[in-house]
């Protein structure tokens, strides 16, 4: 009797580990494929390395200008000593696109206020990290901006 | 034989055979809302719920001409609202209703919770609630993105990339949201079907239990009304829900008001590629976040000081949400300071920022 007793129990655990494993494999076969559904899938990004940002007369000294650089946006500026500089114009703090702020002379990011110099690197508010600087170089009345190697 | 009954009272009869609905009007006649002075705070509920099937009446009109799309979306608001009939009205109705529906579930959450209605029995239907409040504001951040404008864009980019910042599964849940990489065309389809498909159908079962829970147990009374059991409660019906009803055509009348007098602006285009405009900020019940990010130091005890904001954020969520098992005293009946306290810090803590992202935004 006792032997029988173990043995119902013994083949009642085995019934409900069989099925409580069959519902949560039924379950991860829904769930995996809705999940991958939804991740997007990598697509090939443009990585762009060198692009034409402006022309020379187009920047007047003291400002800036947002330029498309691959899928990202880059920014152009020209310094007030006429100088070129060009960085990523994503902030490092929440991925908004930064913009020139001639009255600081400084590079601005308005959704929280951060600020970066015209090194590209960051002096105030909450950005955690410098802007990443690209190469400009002049081709003719073409500013070439370059992604460093 | 009897004389024939109305047929009103026929049909009565006929739905009361196969459904049992008599029992349900034997429910209704009985139930009653508790009275005491504080009873103001309960309408709130049955408006957000009313603001709620403006919001379904209204986004069942856009739909009719909203074409999601990067290419689309922004054209198709314009046309609504520009060559349309009413198009301006049906647009800014759901603007509106959307922003008085967030502040009326924000006033009907924190009347709950300083009546502390939470306190057991009620638990679930306390964290239905919030559930539904948190279903509220996703509507709001996934609806803002659909016209495609300037702000939207930059608010949507801020936002999941605030989602990116959450321990762990920040990164993965950030791209499902956009789709992508980063915010573009893939992210408007994915935040239309967000707010027209998946976001309305768990809306409305959350809401469903959280209703019958209500029914269930009936309205909470709070712990220094308890005491004085000697007064009659207002029948629910006709009492409350007539009293109900005027308080609805006067929010209606509102929101015309504001529709006629103040339309909802449709803005600028977005353009990936340009810098996010001064002056830019989320709805206003994100703002009390936003503003608080600028403020926050790139680190905090040598982690990212947006990690520890939003950590600080979750942790309050969830103070919120399981404050029925927190607070034990409540639960005995007694009073609890200190759970008043937390909730008084954080609406200053919501109204200070709101005012200073207004205010003084930089």
């Amino acid at each position: 009797m006792d032997a029988g007793t173990a043995n119902d129990v013994s083949r009642r655990r085995l019934l409900d580990a069989l099925l409580s494993g069959g519902i949560l494999a039924f379950l991860g076969s829904v769930v995996y494929p809705v999940v991958r559904y939804l991740t997007p899938p990598k697509v090939h990004e443009v990585v762009a390395t060198s692009v034409v940002a402006a022309t020379v007369p187009e920047l007047k000294p003291n400002s800036g200008k947002i330029f498309r650089f691959g899928s990202r946006p880059g920014i152009l500026i020209r310094l007030p000593s006429g100088e070129f500089r060009a960085f990523s114009a994503v902030c490092t703090h929440l991925q908004c696109t930064v913009q020139y702020r001639s009255d600081m002379e400084r590079i601005w990011c308005p959704c929280h206020n951060g600020q970066y110099d015209l090194a590209g690197k960051n002096v105030a508010g909450p950005p955690p990290s410098p802007l990443e600087a690209y190469d400009v170089m002049l081709k003719g009345q073409d500013v070439v901006v370059s992604r460093r190697a | 034989m009897s004389s024939p009954a109305a047929p009103s009272s026929r049909l009565l009869a006929w739905l009361d055979e196969r459904l049992g609905i008599g029992e349900v009007i034997t429910f209704l006649r009985h139930k009653t809302v508790p009275k005491g002075g504080h009873e103001v705070w309960y309408y709130f509920g049955g408006v957000s719920l009313f603001l709620f099937g403006i919001q379904v009446a209204t986004g069942l009109l856009l739909l009719f001409y909203y074409k999601p799309g990067a290419d689309s979306s922004y054209e198709s608001v314009q046309f609504i609202v520009t060559r349309v009939p009413f198009g301006w009205l049906i647009r800014s109705l759901h603007s509106w209703s959307a922003n008085l529906m967030v502040f009326a579930v924000f006033v009907h959450m924190f009347s709950v919770y300083f009546m502390k209605a939470y306190r057991p029995p009620r638990e679930l239907t306390w964290m239905t609630g919030m559930v539904l409040l948190g279903l509220t504001m996703t509507f709001g951040f996934s609806g803002y993105l659909l016209p495609w404008n300037t702000l939207a864009f930059f608010a949507t980019k801020v936002g999941t990339d605030i989602s990116g910042l959450l321990p762990v599964v920040g990164p993965a849940v950030a791209r499902l949201l956009r789709g992508g990489d980063e915010v573009s065309g893939a992210t408007l389809t994915r935040f239309f079907g967000f707010h027209v498909a998946m976001l309305p159908a768990a809306f409305t079962a959350v809401l469903a239990v959280h209703l019958l829970l209500i029914q269930r147990q009936g309205m909470s009374e709070p712990l220094r009304a308890k005491t004085d059991s000697s007064k009659e409660g207002m029948p629910f019906f006709p009492g409350f829900i007539l009293r109900d009803a005027i308080l609805w055509l006067g929010v209606l009348a509102l929101l015309l008001v504001l529709c006629t007098f103040l339309p909802w602006e449709l803005g600028v285009k977005a353009d990936p590629f340009s810098s996010a405009p001064a002056g830019i900020r989320p709805e206003w019940y994100f703002t009390f976040m936003s503003q608080t990010f600028k403020y926050l130091p790139a680190k905090i005890f040598g982690i990212d000081g947006d990690v520890v904001g939003i950590c600080t954020f979750l942790i309050g969520g969830l103070i919120l949400f399981f404050v029925s098992f927190l607070d034990r005293r409540a639960g005995r009946g007694e009073r609890s300071p200190l759970f008043t306290l937390f909730g008084v810090l954080v609406i200053l803590f919501m109204l200070t920022m709101v005012t200073l992202a207004y205010v003084k935004p930089y």
